[in-house]
């Protein structure tokens, strides 16, 4: 029992902190450079793309050990798996906007745009090749997640003081913003040897 | 013959699509740490860019709206698949050295854009042209910051040396944190550069 909590907790400090999917992987940087802007919006962002990273890995997990690897057809994995998320989205679009609808209204506008988030088909294809149990999948795609938001929410706060300093105008806006996450990675770059 | 210059000129100035769009940023980050892998990843790119573009214009009076973004993404995703088992069987250390993200060329939102936004409402010739052009675009800045990342960080210009045996390579530049911040002096620099000449 033991060893899997430290294995377990290892995959979390891993995922969240040490290869921290933005600043260290530098996958996902669209929504984050698109959503960072304010923090409502970095947090609405967050969740929406915690909740479908999990499931997304879950199901592909499912998928590529029980039907795609007996089958042989590991060469149709990318095709399955960006099909899966992208009707997952669908559904969990619907869903929400039926039973949960103040959640819908929360993450809402988010949930079109992560069907191409390369970080949930990265995190999807990271589960299966690292070789990972369901248990190990669950807890890895929420830590990635986790430092997904941490990330997003750490340059929205950024973002929101910058507005008021005073800049050249060249740098205004997504210069700034670049290298306010350069600053950031080179502190998560402290994490290393974490693990 | 103007037009179609017009055309393919956008993707490189007008709507460069990583400095001007800001899409499709995540395997420019990540490939550019040398040059060589920036002129692969900018090949692989343009090549699935214009074969889906091809196609989806050319079925474009077909596909039923309500469903096109899964059909889009059914011939992005057959595309890399064929890059992915090329490289894999071609180019072993490359794809090697690029792992995940010729895999995730798939959610590139470069070509999705340009298939939504062009490729489905516009004629084959200039569809091929528009993402000739947004090819071409991605893979010269690409190279342009692998350049700098591979000078400063390696002290090399495609693996060959360039400065003298005492540089000290400058290690941030192959670090994550090197590749935002050339990035973004490179935007402020376009930003200068386009207000000047307005």
């Amino acid at each position: 029992m033991d060893e899997t909590l430290v294995q377990i907790f290892k995959i979390f400090v891993s995922a969240a902190l040490v290869d921290n999917i933005i600043l260290a992987r530098y996958i996902g940087l669209c929504p984050f450079i698109g959503m960072s802007s304010s923090l409502a919006n970095g947090i609405g962002m967050g969740m929406a793309v915690t909740f479908v990273m999990v499931l997304a890995s879950i199901v592909t997990w499912f998928l590529w050990f029980f039907i795609l690897l007996p089958l042989n057809l590991e060469y149709l994995r990318i095709m399955v798996f960006i099909l899966v998320i992208a009707t997952l989205v669908q559904l969990v679009e619907i869903v929400l906007k039926k039973n949960v609808p103040n959640l819908y209204r929360a993450m809402g506008i988010y949930l079109p745009l992560i069907t191409t988030n390369c970080a949930i088909l990265a995190v999807t294809f990271f589960g299966v090749d690292y070789g990972y149990s369901l248990l190990e999948v669950v807890v890895y795609s929420i830590s990635v997640a986790l430092g997904f938001t941490l990330a997003l929410v750490l340059l929205a706060g950024i973002r929101e003081r910058l507005r008021f300093s005073r800049l050249s105008p060249f740098y205004q806006g997504y210069p700034i913003a670049f290298i306010a996450t350069g600053l950031l990675a080179l502190a998560f770059l402290g994490f290393k040897g974490l693990v | 013959m103007k037009n179609l210059w017009s055309y393919f000129k956008n993707g490189i100035i007008g709507e460069n699509p990583i400095l001007r769009l800001m899409i499709g940023l995540c395997s420019v980050l990540a490939v550019s740490v040398r040059v060589e892998n920036c002129l692969a990843m900018g090949a692989a790119v343009t090549f699935v860019m214009v074969s889906s573009s091809t196609v989806v214009s050319l079925i474009r009076n077909w596909v039923p709206s309500q469903v096109r973004i899964p059909i889009f993404i059914v011939i992005i995703s057959t595309f890399t698949t064929v890059v992915d088992l090329v490289m894999q069987a071609y180019l072993p250390s490359l794809s090697q050295a690029m792992g995940v993200f010729i895999p995730l060329i798939v959610v590139n939102c470069m070509i999705m854009g340009r298939a939504e936004a062009f490729a489905s409402r516009n004629p084959v010739g200039l569809s091929i042209v528009d993402a000739l052009g947004m090819g071409v675009g991605f893979t010269l800045v690409i190279t342009a910051i692998g350049l700098v990342r591979e000078l400063l960080g390696y002290g090399q210009i495609l693996s060959i040396p360039v400065f003298p045996e005492h540089y000290q390579n400058m290690m941030v530049m192959v670090l994550p944190p090197g590749a935002f911040f050339v990035i973004g002096v490179y935007i402020a620099l376009l930003n200068r550069f386009s207000r000047r000449s307005k």
